[in-house]
């Protein structure tokens, strides 16, 4: 498991779905048009979905070690 | 990752904006942009569109990313923030009235056809040579000009700030993006992830 994962922030998130395309895992998805999901068990952490988020509501941050 | 057909759209926007060179009432067409969103966000609670469909969104990742047009500096907070979002879309639908309207006034016979664009709601560029009079109702012409020049507006701002911010810093402000969302969170209310 990666030491790093991707947050969102939903409360800015667009949902427009920039960070799908980035995201080199697949481990971005929309969660019914409202904001963006990372599945944190499929985040390798590499950062790719914050720089291109409009919204900069992405952020990479240390994984919690009690986290899935 | 393999490319779908849908990655392929951002030609649709480039094809759009040619066309509206050659014959205004092309513009029309953009109502395809208009309607599918609402319809994915109104019928499936989904933004589809913005996700996958939206060739002015490929279009500027496009430019912006592999072509290298963008500074890639942060987007401002003030732009992606919940006021700026929600007024642009208050002023982007009231502009839209007031374009609705003139199509209005043109077929009641009020106002004449105006053969022009106004960008940025201010500039009037004669756009004459892509219309014959009388070619079809008057209103239906005065819309395709007034809805061509609300899309190349858009799209102008957009490159603007592609190039100042993100490649596609205009989805964090997008009134299209901001509507469908909109619905799409009333729609799913109450729901938890």
């Amino acid at each position: 498991m990666a030491k790093r994962v991707a947050s969102v922030d939903k409360k800015r998130c667009a949902a427009c779905g920039a960070c799908l395309s980035a995201c080199p895992k697949g481990a971005v998805s929309v969660h019914k048009g409202c904001y963006a999901v990372i599945s944190a068990d499929v985040c390798v952490g590499c950062g790719k979905c914050g720089k291109v988020c409009p919204a900069g509501c992405i952020t990479v941050k240390e994984r919690e070690t009690n986290e899935a | 990752m393999k490319r779908k057909w849908y990655d392929y759209l951002w030609i649709w926007t480039i094809v759009y904006f040619a066309l509206g060179f050659f014959n205004i009432l092309f513009a029309w067409l953009g109502m395809i942009d208009f309607l599918v969103p609402l319809g994915f966000a109104l019928f499936g609670g989904n933004k589809y569109f913005c996700n996958r469909f939206c060739g002015r969104g490929q279009l500027f990742a496009k430019l912006g990313g592999s072509c290298k047009c963008s500074r890639n500096k942060p987007t401002p907070n003030w732009i992606a923030s919940k006021w700026f979002r929600y007024g642009f879309l208050v002023f982007f639908l009231t502009m839209f009235a007031v374009m609705i309207f003139n199509t209005y006034l043109v077929a009641a016979g009020a106002e004449n056809l105006k053969e022009a664009l106004k960008l940025f709601w201010m500039f009037r560029v004669p756009w004459g040579w892509t219309y014959t009079a009388g070619l079809v109702p008057d209103w239906i012409a005065q819309f395709a000009f007034g809805f061509y020049s609300m899309m190349l507006t858009s799209t102008l701002i957009g490159l603007i700030v592609m190039v100042l911010f993100r490649p596609r810093s205009w989805c964090a402000f997008c009134p299209m993006g901001t509507m469908t969302q909109m619905i799409c969170k009333i729609k799913n209310r109450g729901e938890r992830e």
